[in-house]
């Protein structure tokens, strides 16, 4: 099905055809229109902005922030330069859904950074992508030139007057510049450490100059709004949560992937298209949103709906739609452990209580999972997490702490069986 | 230090930025120089430095950052297995002691042929197709399973 009001695969759609990454694919099926629209006609600013708001639009990257908000902050009068930066620097456990827009839709997110720059008035954009994925960096740069040859960059943009260009700049093992700010410092040719707030990116960017940043899968959804409207794209989903998302399922699932669908859908629903749980086995534990959201056990997870609000209730996260799926055979004692060790290797270093607390977390659960573990640890864990809390200068640490409290909250059994009897519950 | 080549293409990632931020082409530049070179030296870090007009110490701040410059020698083929907890649910366990046991290193080592150097990696942005791992940073291998893994290792000469 192409890119229509009656498909609710906002993102993914280029998907079901031969050559889904071609700019002949997207422009046969209504791609670049949007924009060609909006240059035309010179929509002002402010009533793209509108349509964003009314679409109801939140950052797919995690942290669920209004993007029709966010754009509303960047100054209008301001004579300078400014940015628009995409975070495609997607490394969180469980999240692989912006490499499939990078793989499979190139031209919508170009068409989508596009419009924001229009409408934020930027001079150019660059697009930050996870090292990792660097075969994407080289593609979604080929898609960048045939969109140039085609008259979508560079300079008088389809005969409008209009300037813009894009680029493209890799991370290269660095999972803490998916943060914003980090990611800005990265792009500036630093190591990546976030900065204090404020001032916030709007008004304190790139080189300082005033930059919003959203993530990939943002982007790509401003094309679907722009043509057929706020109100469709919020329908598509439930109110103060429009649209699809993409959830990319992960872990004892027969069919792993990426899987979009409208927000308010019944998680039961996408577990059954991701193939159930393997045979012999019973869902355990869901970690609804990437690896920083906290775990939730089977029969709450079951009971929610993906989207914001239905997720924050159960006491996690919807996050970026990492769904990580775990069966009765997971250790959780195991599966904390190896968490823990990636937020300690990933801490920037720069706040104490993150770089000094993330080793403690992960020495606790290391001991406890090799049999040392002491009856006091679990207290201990909780301790330094809300000692880690709050007193940082980016989430980094928080991310550490919140499947550290949920696994001990939800299988503390476990764990003590584990500080007991120097052997694991599972199985025993 | 560098070829013209790498010369040429570090030039194709400073024309991205504004002409007074040349250190933005800081990332690219040293990914560039790694390639050519094998590994950082801290010369080739200054080198790059200078091409840049960047004070040395800036450079050497992002080798040392980002886990995938390799500031050591490293065997011709470098093999880096995600082993986070998605890959690790999906079997990267037993690829990692198959990998182990195969070459007879650990993470972080090299064969003494200088053929093979194994890493442990963290979330590379794929977790639905593991067990996975990248050869040589930029190559990415999906679906492990022991045998593709021994024909994989095969094919690195």
């Amino acid at each position: 099905m192409s890119l229509n009001v009656a498909n609710h695969k906002v993102c993914s759609w280029t998907q079901d055809y031969d050559q889904p990454a071609s700019l002949a694919t997207y422009t046969a099926h209504g791609g670049y229109e949007a924009l060609r629209k909006i240059l035309a006609e010179k929509t002002p600013a402010e009533d793209i902005i509108a349509q964003v708001k009314t679409s109801a639009l939140r950052g797919r990257g995690g942290a669920g922030f209004p993007t029709g908000l966010k754009w509303s902050f960047m100054p209008r009068g301001y004579a300078g330069v400014k940015y628009v930066v995409c975070n495609s620097d997607e490394g969180e456990p469980g999240t692989f859904k912006d490499r499939d827009i990078l793989l499979y839709n190139p031209h919508q997110l170009i068409e989508g950074m596009l419009i924001a720059g229009y409408t934020l008035g930027a001079a150019a954009g660059y697009n930050y992508i996870h090292g990792e994925i660097f075969e994407l960096y080289e593609s979604w740069q080929g898609a960048l030139e045939e969109a140039r040859r085609a008259g979508f960059l560079g300079k008088n943009i389809l005969g409008s007057g209009w300037d813009f260009d894009l680029f493209a700049h890799h991370g290269y093992g660095a999972y803490i510049c998916g943060e914003e700010t980090a990611l800005l410092e990265s792009i500036e040719g630093k190591k990546g450490q976030p900065r204090f707030k404020p001032p916030f990116p709007a008004s304190f960017g790139l080189y300082g100059k005033p930059t919003t940043i959203n993530n990939t899968e943002t982007l790509a959804s401003i094309p679907w709004i722009m043509r057929f409207g706020g109100q469709a794209f919020l329908e598509l989903g439930k109110p103060n949560n429009g649209g699809s998302k993409l959830f990319s399922v992960s872990g004892h699932v027969n069919k792993p992937g990426n899987y979009e669908v409208p927000l308010g859908t019944p998680f039961a629903e996408l577990l059954e298209m991701a193939g159930g749980v393997r045979a012999g086995h019973s869902l355990k534990a869901v970690i609804p949103g990437g690896s920083s959201a906290p775990v939730l056990p089977a029969e709450v997870m079951m009971a929610c709906t993906l989207d914001f609000d239905s997720i924050a209730k159960a006491g996690s996260m919807l996050g970026s739609g990492a769904v990580i799926v775990m069966d009765d055979s997971v250790c959780m004692v195991k599966a904390l452990e190896r968490l823990s060790y990636f937020y300690f290797e990933e801490s920037c270093g720069q706040c104490t209580p993150c770089r000094e607390g993330t080793g403690w977390l992960y020495r606790i659960v290391h001991r406890i999972e090799h049999g040392q573990g002491r009856p006091e640890d679990l207290d201990e864990l909780l301790r330094i997490g809300r000692n880690i809390g709050g007193n940082t200068i980016c989430a980094l640490g928080e991310a550490a702490v919140g499947p550290v409290a949920s696994f001990v909250k939800h299988f503390r059994q476990e764990f003590e069986y584990h500080i007991e009897h120097k052997k694991c519950l599972v199985g025993a | 230090m560098l070829s013209p080549e790498s010369l040429a293409r570090i030039d194709k990632e400073v024309a991205k930025y504004p002409p007074e931020h040349k250190q933005s082409a800081v990332m690219s530049a040293l990914r560039i120089a790694q390639m050519e070179l094998g590994w950082l030296s801290r010369g080739a870090i200054e080198y790059v430095a200078n091409y840049l007009d960047m004070p040395a110490i800036a450079a050497y701040e992002v080798a040392t950052f980002y886990n995938m410059y390799d500031l050591a020698p490293v065997g011709r083929h470098k093999v880096t297995l995600c082993t986070n907890l998605p890959c690790q649910l999906q079997g990267a366990d037993k690829i990692a002691e198959h990998l182990q046991a195969r070459l007879g290193i650990g993470f972080g080592e090299t064969t003494a042929d200088g053929r093979y150097t194994l890493k442990e990696g963290e979330c590379m942005g794929a977790c639905g197709h593991g067990p996975l791992c990248l050869h040589n940073n930029h190559k990415m291998h999906t679906q492990l399973t022991t045998e593709s893994v021994d024909k994989l290792l095969d094919e690195m000469k």
